[in-house]
């Protein structure tokens, strides 16, 4: 872990933006994603759990036994989601209602897990925060990515503020499951395009060079 | 969806109209990591039933106790838990029972305590109030309606593998719109039940 410290937050956002470049934590991506609100929801959701989870088992990391880390960091993971789970109820119950049973499911969200086993148990928690923050906020920004255009496409709303005039005619699909694996597939496409590009014209400034 | 729908038409909706794959989004890394041959996929859908039948089962009984001791907000704790000892136990029953099962499913053995699909099935049945009987129905459903998508969505990739498609698809990408294309299709059942 060489890279400087600012490296541990970008990398989150980009390079190993944990949707579109490591395909995890896939499920509540694609569930909750249509309407922009839903996603930004799950995203703060999904990072608070990420962010104090990291911070919980950064600390604890020297006590937890090998053995039974996995067992423990669940443990530990699945009382924060329980939590904000009531801490939602609280706030917005409409909103409790509309993302249902997935905000529990960020128990299984592979992301948290991964991270907790690859980066919280065996950093600091300095580095620990700063690689959870950038990974919730990639996380975040992703999902906003995928629920803006499904909103804007599927209602022709965004936030619930209209956008359109009446004769808009809606993307039904768009809301529809099948419009999430789509939105998702388009995004790689143009994520593996825009990197096609950007190395070609790596290639040619080399030989001209 | 009420708690007194027949045991059928709860079958139905849970493998078909409301694929937990294909409509709630729920297994999706199982989804996309073990569907790339079909012997694999049949094992993993085969595995996936039994912890969904055992954590079924799990799930209706602990319910039962919390609701007893009074104490819902441990309800996610103790499922996760329970799913996580379930899943240890499949895997030490087929390392020896299976050895070559075992070595084909990999890491995705371990990683069924995180597969979406089990949690979701234990909190949807209890949030739907499915008695006994109805909670074994759904959990069946839901493990043919994922094996079925598993199934499926290898037998397309076995093809896609030896299709001519461009560099930048191939992959997740490429699989993304099978899914979709899939889920698509799955639209179709909507108009059987209620």
């Amino acid at each position: 872990m060489a890279q400087p410290t600012t490296n541990q937050f970008i990398k989150g956002l980009w390079q190993q933006n944990p949707i579109f470049v490591q395909a995890l934590g896939l499920c509540p991506a694609l569930a909750v994603s249509n309407s922009a609100i839903n996603a930004l929801t799950m995203g703060l959701a999904t990072s608070f759990v990420l962010l104090s989870s990291g911070v919980i088992i950064s600390s604890i990391r020297s006590l937890i036994p090998r053995e039974a880390r996995i067992v423990s960091y669940i443990c530990i993971i699945a009382s924060l989601v329980t939590t904000v789970d009531y801490v939602i109820k609280a706030i917005s119950l409409d909103l409790h209602k509309s993302l249902g049973a997935f905000i529990s499911l960020i128990v299984v969200n592979c992301l948290i897990l991964g991270r907790a086993e690859a980066f919280a148990s065996r950093n600091t928690v300095g580095k620990t925060v700063l690689d959870s923050a950038g990974m919730g906020a990639g996380f975040t920004i992703a999902l906003l990515c995928i629920g803006v255009i499904r909103e804007v496409l599927g209602a022709g709303t965004l936030f619930g503020i209209g956008l359109f005039p009446d004769t808009f005619q809606t993307w039904t699909i768009m809301l529809l499951p099948s419009g999430g694996f789509f939105v998702l597939a388009f995004w790689l496409l143009a994520i593996g395009l825009w990197n096609d590009a950007r190395e070609r014209s790596a290639k040619t400034a080399e030989e001209t060079a | 969806m009420m708690a007194d729908a027949s045991h059928w038409s709860i079958f139905i909706n849970a493998a078909l109209i409301n694929n937990f794959v294909l409509a709630y989004f729920l297994g999706l890394c199982p989804f996309l990591g073990v569907s790339a041959k079909l012997q694999t996929a049949i094992r993993m859908g085969g595995a996936v039933t039994f912890v969904m039948l055992v954590a079924s089962i799990c799930a209706y009984v602990l319910n039962m106790l919390l609701l007893a001791m009074d104490a819902p907000y441990l309800k996610l704790i103790s499922y996760i838990l329970v799913i996580a000892s379930t899943v240890q136990l499949v895997e030490m029953l087929l390392r020896k029972l299976s050895p070559a099962t075992f070595r084909a499913l990999g890491i995705f053995l371990p990683l069924i305590t995180t597969n979406c699909a089990i949690l979701g099935l234990a909190l949807f049945q209890t949030n739907r109030g499915y008695d006994f009987s109805r909670a074994i129905v759904f959990a069946l459903g839901a493990a043919a309606g994922f094996t079925l998508a598993l199934v499926l969505m290898a037998g397309v990739r076995e093809k896609l593998d030896l299709a001519s498609v461009p560099d930048v698809v191939k992959g997740t990408t490429a699989a993304f719109f099978v899914a979709g294309i899939l889920s698509l299709s799955f639209m179709g059942f909507a108009g059987l039940g209620r």
